[in-house]
């Protein structure tokens, strides 16, 4: 039986837990501790906060949020957005994030990876990457929030970025991000298939069947956004489904 | 007499002490060895590499004061590397030394399933804990646990103990069976991490906190 972990993504900018509607822009969908507060208590596996403007601006402003949020759950916080150096890295870890995503500054700086997984474990040095389809079977690296291409190939970046040490991949599909159509699956394939360290499938979880396809494809962990925010499905609904079709999941707290 | 938390520059110490406080517990982070030896709860928390904890512990001289506080017999908890370090030997990166207070070896996880499937490592996520030997959970931190109860890994080595009863628990890891939780004595080490592992990780140290 393969297992799989479900996280919740919330998505800031400034105060405000926001979600990306596709080709729409930005919505406030309420506070960033409240949800993570009501996903911890319905028993999501873990929460990654990503500040999805802090990389443009080159802010920093996600870390009170995230030391009110680390006082109340208890379960694997993963911080990403801004992260620039190692300084940020332990700033972040200060505030209560267990594990940082970096994709920017990697881009920029490869050996950023190395350092942080040197200086804090591998655990805790998730890559993220953000994949722009350009072609049959082909991706882009794009950085800050997928508005700029990085010239780079997904699968192979992927490869490199787990050889310089980072213990799991974020993989975002910028096409998918937003849009409720499912998981771009080809896109999991190839990348899972390249490394030996676990992907977390991020961007176009609709329906609990995007979980199934996605775990078949590959994926390690499912991140979701859309479909918990607007109390489409529950993280029970979500669990059961899991549970019906021989994925395993934590059993409910 | 306090609960002190090592402070050997170990990357979660702060999780690790918020959970305590919601455990219950004021607890000290210190690299004090008089303090460390004096305790009257010890907490070696941890995540990365051994040979570098071990190193972490070597360059501020705490190694005879944890060995001189576990000769006393008082409640330690080792978690994930501070459980690994209690062991022998370690084959990460080569292989190292450890504190050596258990006989065994600190293994990696096999990369591969029992039907011989490639596998992701390191195991990363919620399995759930099962008896590892015939040691009752029942005067030990894991009593009291719902049925079936999931704690969070991440990890890519375990610990191989040589005397197989102080395997207080186990976990399932693609067919393997991964030491999940040790205990000899008052000594009680986990490989997962309560302080990430909700209610069922704060029950845990809710009852390391009372012994």
């Amino acid at each position: 039986m393969k297992n799989v972990r479900l996280i919740s993504r919330l998505d800031i900018k400034g105060p405000n837990l926001i979600k990306g509607i596709h080709l729409e822009g930005l919505r406030v969908v309420g506070s960033p501790i409240e949800f993570a507060r009501k996903y911890h208590e319905a028993g999501i596996d873990e929460i990654i906060y990503m500040d999805i403007v802090a990389s443009l601006y080159g802010r920093n402003g996600l870390h009170d949020i995230v030391a009110s949020a680390a006082r109340e759950i208890m379960i694997p916080l993963t911080v990403g957005g801004g992260i620039r150096s190692v300084d940020d890295v332990q700033l972040a870890f200060r505030s209560g994030a267990d594990k940082v995503a970096i994709n920017t500054a990697v881009v920029h700086r490869p050996s950023l990876v190395s350092q942080v997984a040197r200086q804090f474990g591998s655990q805790a040095m998730v890559g993220s990457i953000e994949a722009k389809r350009a072609g049959v079977g082909r991706w882009e690296v794009c950085t800050d929030n997928g508005r700029e291409k990085a010239g780079l190939d997904v699968v192979e970046w992927a490869r490199e970025v787990e050889k310089l040490g980072a213990g799991e991949l974020l993989l975002t599909s910028v096409d998918q991000e937003g849009t409720r159509k499912g998981f771009d699956l080809d896109l999991i394939a190839a990348v899972s298939g390249a490394v030996g360290i676990p992907v977390i499938a991020s961007g176009g979880m609709g329906k609990p069947e995007d979980l199934v396809s996605s775990v078949e494809a590959g994926a390690d962990a499912v991140a979701m956004a859309h479909v918990l925010h607007y109390k489409q499905y529950t993280v029970a609904e979500l669990r059961d489904y899991a549970q019906r079709h021989s994925l395993g999941v934590r059993t409910a707290p | 007499m306090r609960t002190i938390v090592v402070d050997y520059g170990a990357g979660n110490v702060f999780s690790v002490l918020r959970a305590l406080e919601r455990a219950g517990a004021m607890a000290t982070l210190t690299s004090d060895a008089r303090l460390i030896e004096n305790a009257e709860r010890l907490i070696l928390p941890g995540v990365g590499a051994f040979a570098d904890g071990m190193k972490a512990l070597e360059v501020r001289d705490l190694v005879p004061s944890i060995r001189a506080y576990i000769r006393h017999e008082r409640p330690f908890l080792g978690i994930c590397l501070g459980m690994q370090m209690l062991f022998s030997e370690s084959d990460e990166f080569g292989a190292s030394a450890g504190l050596g207070v258990l006989t065994g070896r600190v293994c990696r996880i096999p990369s591969q399933s029992v039907g011989g499937n490639l596998v992701k490592v390191p195991h990363i996520g919620w399995s759930t804990l099962t008896p590892g030997s015939s040691q009752s959970w029942d005067e030990s931190a894991l009593t009291g646990l719902p049925k079936d109860p999931a704690v969070y890994f991440v990890h890519s080595f375990h610990a191989v103990p040589d005397e197989s009863e102080i395997r207080l628990a186990k976990c399932d890891f693609h067919g393997h069976e991964l030491t999940a939780a040790i205990q000899r004595g008052a000594i009680f080490g986990c490989q997962f991490h309560p302080e990430k592992s909700g209610p069922v990780g704060l029950k845990i140290l809710e009852n390391f906190l009372s012994f």
